[in-house]
């Protein structure tokens, strides 16, 4: 079976669904507290396994691969570290067998360093490229459909994650931001700058991903429609978390709650849409409804 | 005088550190007192800085080279004080707790501290609970300031409030929490003393915590 490629499907009319929340679902899994979501890649493959069956079987039409932070520069020192190219290639290994059979895509998920770049923080931009380009090269080998570069608050880290990747792969690529202060993101990037900055540098889509409330991210994609003629990638979180003493986090929107706000996200302009933290495969099965209604 | 005052006030707010350095030195020289320095001058720009924070006007950006201003100036000034005997705000001791890498909000969180005249003892990130005590016990801190960016990693602030506790020093110390996840709601649950929202209000939650 061919697949239609990414770049294809954006041509299409349709609005496509995206996943939902890896980490705070691995933890309603048992992701012990503290553990990067990462290290079970290796660890209990058959839960990320898991996980993106469920979404596949919720309506996804394009799931992520769970590398957010599979880079040498955050996994450095955890108990992982050294094994970032094994991880990348096993993550997107599981999507594929998620996947297999059905005409769902895997994307490569690229995630900040956590670092601020110099002249703000410790991480040169040159080792910023190098550890995204690492990132973006053990993906495409490993065979993902595209890479999303996500939960950006830094307009020099995301162009840098863009310059890296670009040395290594021709494959479509997403960029997303996080603007969880509101509609701006913490280092004070407006959603119109996005737009600007990004939109010629060569991406098939630009994303607005976690933040803060659904309120605050659907003002914040109004003012990147104004800004760019891409597709817009669109991954809110279900709600604002509550969280009980052990920090397991509930996100106050139910599926259905989340789910009645699609129609107004495809109406301002979203044609990739999913969720974020606290999006459990039954809100991204109430989405997906939603959408091909 | 007061036009130096000014002067320092506004190169930190605008975070101009060279200029900064050399208004303080030059206040210095002309026999201004350190403490109206750091006062009127230093801790006024940075509680400037942290109210615009909050009111969205400036972002971790402007934060940054206004503390790091604050900070070069400090550094001038420090000696002076000492021997004005000035007494600092309080001592701190601050870190990202046990499995969290994330220090660029505890790192505000200190900068900020650092700029009300706090002394501080910043752990890094990745703080072991039994690091914590360490530090309480060897520096006799009023105030642990705990931060943590993960929903995952924030159970080791209640883990190290235990080990705190395990090693009789709880009643010494105000502990103090942080983190984009956090709410007071939690702050509570886990028995802290006080919890801030961002970087500004840690200077407020600090301050409070100590008049208690």
């Amino acid at each position: 079976m061919t697949k239609k490629t990414f770049l294809e499907r954006l041509n299409d009319p349709q609005v496509f669904v995206l996943d939902g929340a890896t980490g705070t679902n691995l933890q309603s899994r048992g992701l012990t507290k503290g553990l990067s979501a990462e290290v079970w890649v290796l660890e209990e493959p058959d839960k990320i396994l898991g996980l993106a069956k469920d979404f596949v079987a919720a309506g996804a039409d394009i799931i992520l691969t769970c590398t957010f932070g599979a880079t040498t520069i955050r996994l450095a020192h955890t108990t992982v570290a050294g094994k970032e190219d094994r991880i990348n290639r096993k993550a997107v290994e599981l999507a594929q067998q998620a996947v297999a059979g059905t005409d769902v895509l895997v994307a490569g998920s690229i995630g900040p360093t956590g670092q601020l770049l110099s002249p703000l923080g410790p991480l040169e931009e040159t080792d910023a490229i190098k550890c995204f380009a690492e990132q973006a090269r053990s993906l495409a080998t490993a065979g993902v459909d595209l890479l999303v570069v996500e939960t950006q608050f830094d307009l020099a880290e995301a162009k840098a994650a863009l310059t890296g990747i670009r040395m290594k792969t021709d494959l479509p690529v997403v960029c997303s931001f996080s603007f969880d202060r509101g509609t701006r993101t913490m280092m004070g990037l407006k959603p119109s700058t996005v737009g600007e900055e990004i939109t010629p540098l060569g991406v098939a889509a630009i994303g607005i991903n976690c933040g803060r409330s659904l309120e605050d991210n659907q003002k914040a994609m109004g003012e990147l429609r104004e800004s760019t003629t891409l597709p817009i990638w669109y991954k809110p979180n279900a709600g604002l978390p509550q969280l009980d003493p052990d920090g397991n986090s509930t996100y106050n929107l139910s599926p259905e709650e989340m789910a009645s706000q699609v129609s107004g996200w495809i109406s301002i302009g979203a044609k990739l849409i999913g969720g974020c933290c606290g999006t459990s495969p039954d809100h991204l099965s109430a989405i997906a409804k939603e959408i091909r209604k | 005088m007061s036009d130096l005052l000014r002067d320092i006030y506004s190169s930190i707010m605008d975070g101009r550190q060279k200029e900064t350095a050399e208004k303080v030195q030059e206040a210095l020289d002309q026999g201004a007192d350190p403490s109206v320095l750091l006062n009127e001058g230093m801790i006024a720009a940075m509680t400037e800085v942290g109210k615009l924070f909050e009111e969205g006007e400036y972002f971790v950006p402007e934060m940054l080279v206004a503390a790091r201003a604050m900070q070069t100036g400090l550094g001038i000034l420090k000696p002076y004080l000492v021997k004005a005997d000035v007494k600092s705000s309080g001592k701190v001791v601050a870190g990202t707790v046990k499995g969290d890498l994330h220090d660029i909000g505890k790192n505000l969180v200190c900068m900020m501290l650092e700029g009300s005249a706090f002394e501080i003892i910043d752990l890094g990130a990745d703080v072991d609970p039994q690091r914590f005590v360490e530090a309480v016990h060897q520096t006799q801190a009023d105030i642990v300031a705990m931060s943590a960016l993960l929903t995952t990693t924030m159970p080791n602030m209640k883990v190290t409030i235990e080990a705190l506790k395990a090693a009789g020093l709880r009643d010494n110390v105000k502990v103090m929490v942080g983190g984009a996840p956090l709410t007071q709601q939690y702050a509570d649950e886990i028995g802290a003393d006080g919890f801030a929202p961002d970087a500004s209000r840690a200077v407020a939650t600090a301050k409070s915590l100590l008049a208690a």
